[in-house]
Parts: C-alpha cells; structure tokens; sequence
C-alpha cells in the first residue's frame, strides 16, 4: 500500500484557488426541499474565524452533492442544500470538513438534522456520549439549519481523526 | 442510550503521516487547533464516497497559469507535473487538482497579502487541472518566491504552490503544499517542520526533472502525490 502525502494547512490565501467560483449552492434556492446551512466558525477564544473554508458532503452516490464556501469577516459560512438522505443505515447528514489558517489539517465533523425520527436509531450518534452527540446536531433557523463549528476549548464541535 | 460501537478516541496525530493540530511554534494553531480527543470513526460508518468532477467542468487553459493576461508574467518559467494515486498505488482519474501560489516576487494576487513586493498584472497565481488515465497532471507556471509572514522574528516561508486534491471517499480529500529542492529555509519553517518525520517532509519536496524541462523554455519538477493511503485516515476495522 503506498504511502499517504502528508497534509499542510490551506493559508490564509486560500480564496485565490478554492473560492473563485461560487459553490455554496448545491442547488436553486427555489428547488422544493431546498434549505439553508449556515452558522459560524469560532476559535478557542470565541473569536469569529475570518478565513476558514467549509466543504459539506451528502454522502451517498449522488457526485453532485458536495460544495464548499468560505467564511466571510464574520466568520459566517451558508450554503443551500437539499436535505440529505439516510444512506447505509444511518440518520441523514452532511460529512463537512474544515479548512482555515492555523489547521495543519482538515477538521472532520457532521451535521445531524434535529428531530429527524432516524436519529435515535442511528450507530453512531447511539454509541458516542451525550455530549459529542448534541455537538452534532444542527438547531433549527429560519429557512434551515444552524451550525456553529468551535474549533477548540470547552464548547469545541465533535471532530473526528484524519 | 448506548450504541453498537466501542468508540475509541485519540489526542491527535496518533497513527497518521499528518501533521498534528496543535503544533504552538506555528502561531496560527494555537488557538484554532482542536484540543478534545478525535472521534476515530469505524469503517463502516466512514464515508466511502466523493464528489466527482466531469470532463466537461474544467477547461484546458486553466492548466496554464502564464496564460490569460496580457503578456508574460515575470519570473523563471516551470512545468510541474506528476501523479495523482489512491492508497493501493493505482492512478486516480479524473480527480480535480487546483493549485495557487504566490508569483516570482512572493506575493499573492489577495487583498490580504500586505508584504510589500510587487504584484504582477500578468500573473494571478491559480489554476487547475483533471488527472488523465494515468493519473498524471501538469501546470505551466513561473517560480513562487520565497516571502515574509509574521509568525516569528525574520519569519520567511520557503517557496511553495499550494495543491488541492480530491480523492475516491470525502475523507481522503488533501490540500497540501509542494516545495522546491534544497530551499535553505526549511529548517526554520513551522509549517514544513510540523510534519515531524524527515522522511515524510521529503515527500513534500519537489525533484528537478529533466524530462519535462524544456530547451529554450522551462525547468521541470516533478511532484506525486498519493491520497488516502496507508496512515492517511486512522480507522477501526
């Protein structure tokens, strides 16, 4: 098996390569079914992130559902999407890793829909702790879904290793 | 509730050919780099698919990071090439490449690089590409220059381009950074030496490649890279 190249961080510059097209919008607004994910990205100290970049995957065979958007001054990310689907026996969610300045790597985490029913069935949310668990789940918002990603410290989101 | 998974976690780095988050002698991490244990997410439950990108989304020139402007930007013109592959050492097809770079003199085409050296009207410093059959890339590009930062005194970064990959499964999506041969800054540089072992650090380093250097037109080097391979993503089997 060969090796992995190891990963560097994206910089602060990133935009000049990853955000000269607009792909925060995996679909018309006006699809039916169509919804708002937005949030913020935080560091440890609560400061908003400025230069971070999101990319959401829905999972499944679908290619077309990925995309990617980078945060504003404020540190705000928003994307529109259709609702995922439950694939391979689990709830539906969005796979999102993040990129910013200051990460060596991609941070891993999801975004759980809140109330869907397939929820309590699912492997993993069941077998993670409370905690690590509601840091999952999105809130719900006007027209979507709220997501805030905290980097670091006592409220940090539920990372995953890569 | 308790689920069907014993789910193991881990501090950082642990088992991977990554750098970890937290590494403090590059100032950035410290207060963005994740401090609660990792989830290792089991096998099964990993994502096992990506995004792809067709044929038809990206054009030809795109490849060419000269072109497009004007006139010639400045600088030494280099042809970049190599291999993109998946962890059982067989050629991605296909897989979208995005690079962007400072240009000769060190700075970025980006209202947020301040460092006061000139930028280039014929040169903004991003491109991509998809891999052919056989995985194999190539750009037309000038040298980045080296530049400052202002994470420690006398801070310069060694000349890079920044590489941007996607592999079969989400997760072995990898942005990275390529260097050039023998650049005397990096010993000092936080972000080479935060991958830890030398031998991995070499696997970021271009080579010199005669067989894409041109008479009369430009130097080759030759950068491969491989995604999601043996420890890339730690995982439960």
């Amino acid at each position: 098996m060969a090796e992995a190249t190891p990963s560097q961080t994206v910089g602060p510059f990133f935009s000049l390569g990853l955000c000269a097209r607009d792909e925060h919008e995996l679909v018309e607004p006006s699809t039916p079914g169509a919804v708002v994910v937005e949030g913020t990205v935080f560091d440890g100290a609560g400061e908003p992130v400025p230069d971070a970049l999101l990319e959401i995957w829905l999972g499944g065979e679908d290619a077309g559902g990925w995309g990617r958007c980078g945060t504003d001054p404020q540190g705000r990310y928003r994307f529109v999407t259709p609702l995922p689907l439950p694939h391979g026996g689990q709830a539906p969610h969005l796979s999102v890793l993040v990129f910013a300045r200051g990460l060596l790597k991609p941070a891993l985490t999801r975004i759980y829909v809140p109330d869907d029913a397939a929820n309590a069935g699912d492997p993993l949310l069941a077998s993670l702790t409370e905690t690590e668990r509601s840091r999952l789940v999105a809130e719900p918002a006007e027209g979507g879904l709220r997501f805030d990603v905290h980097l670091q410290g006592e409220r940090q989101t539920t990372f995953f290793a890569l | 509730m308790s689920g069907p998974f014993e789910l193991r976690r881990v501090p950082d780095a642990e088992g991977t050919v990554h750098p970890p988050y937290a590494f403090p002698n590059y100032r950035s991490s410290r207060l963005r780099s994740p401090s609660r244990p990792l989830v290792i997410l089991p096998e099964a439950l990993a994502d096992s698919t990506g995004p792809a990108f067709g044929a038809g989304t990206v054009g030809e020139a795109e490849s060419d990071l000269t072109a497009g402007h004007a006139d010639e930007p400045l600088g030494e013109r280099i042809v970049v090439s190599g291999r993109v592959l998946d962890g059982s050492g067989r050629p991605l097809r296909n897989a979208l490449v995005e690079v962007w770079q400072a240009n000769a003199a060190g700075r970025y085409a980006h209202n947020g690089d301040q460092h006061p050296a000139p930028l280039d009207p014929n040169f903004t410093g991003a491109g991509r590409c998809l891999t052919d059959e056989e995985g194999r890339y190539r750009f037309t590009t000038v040298k980045p220059g080296a530049y400052p930062w202002r994470n420690h005194d006398n801070a310069w970064r060694p000349a890079h381009i920044h590489f941007s990959l996607f592999g079969r499964a989400f997760t072995d999506r990898l942005v990275t950074q390529m260097y050039f041969p023998g650049d005397p800054l990096f010993d000092a540089d936080p972000i080479f030496q935060s991958v830890r072992d030398p031998r991995l650090r070499e696997r970021l380093v271009s080579g010199f490649d005669w067989d894409t250097t041109s008479p009369e037109w430009a130097l080759g080097y030759r950068f491969d890279i491989v995604l999601g391979g043996r420890d890339g993503t730690p995982m439960e089997r």
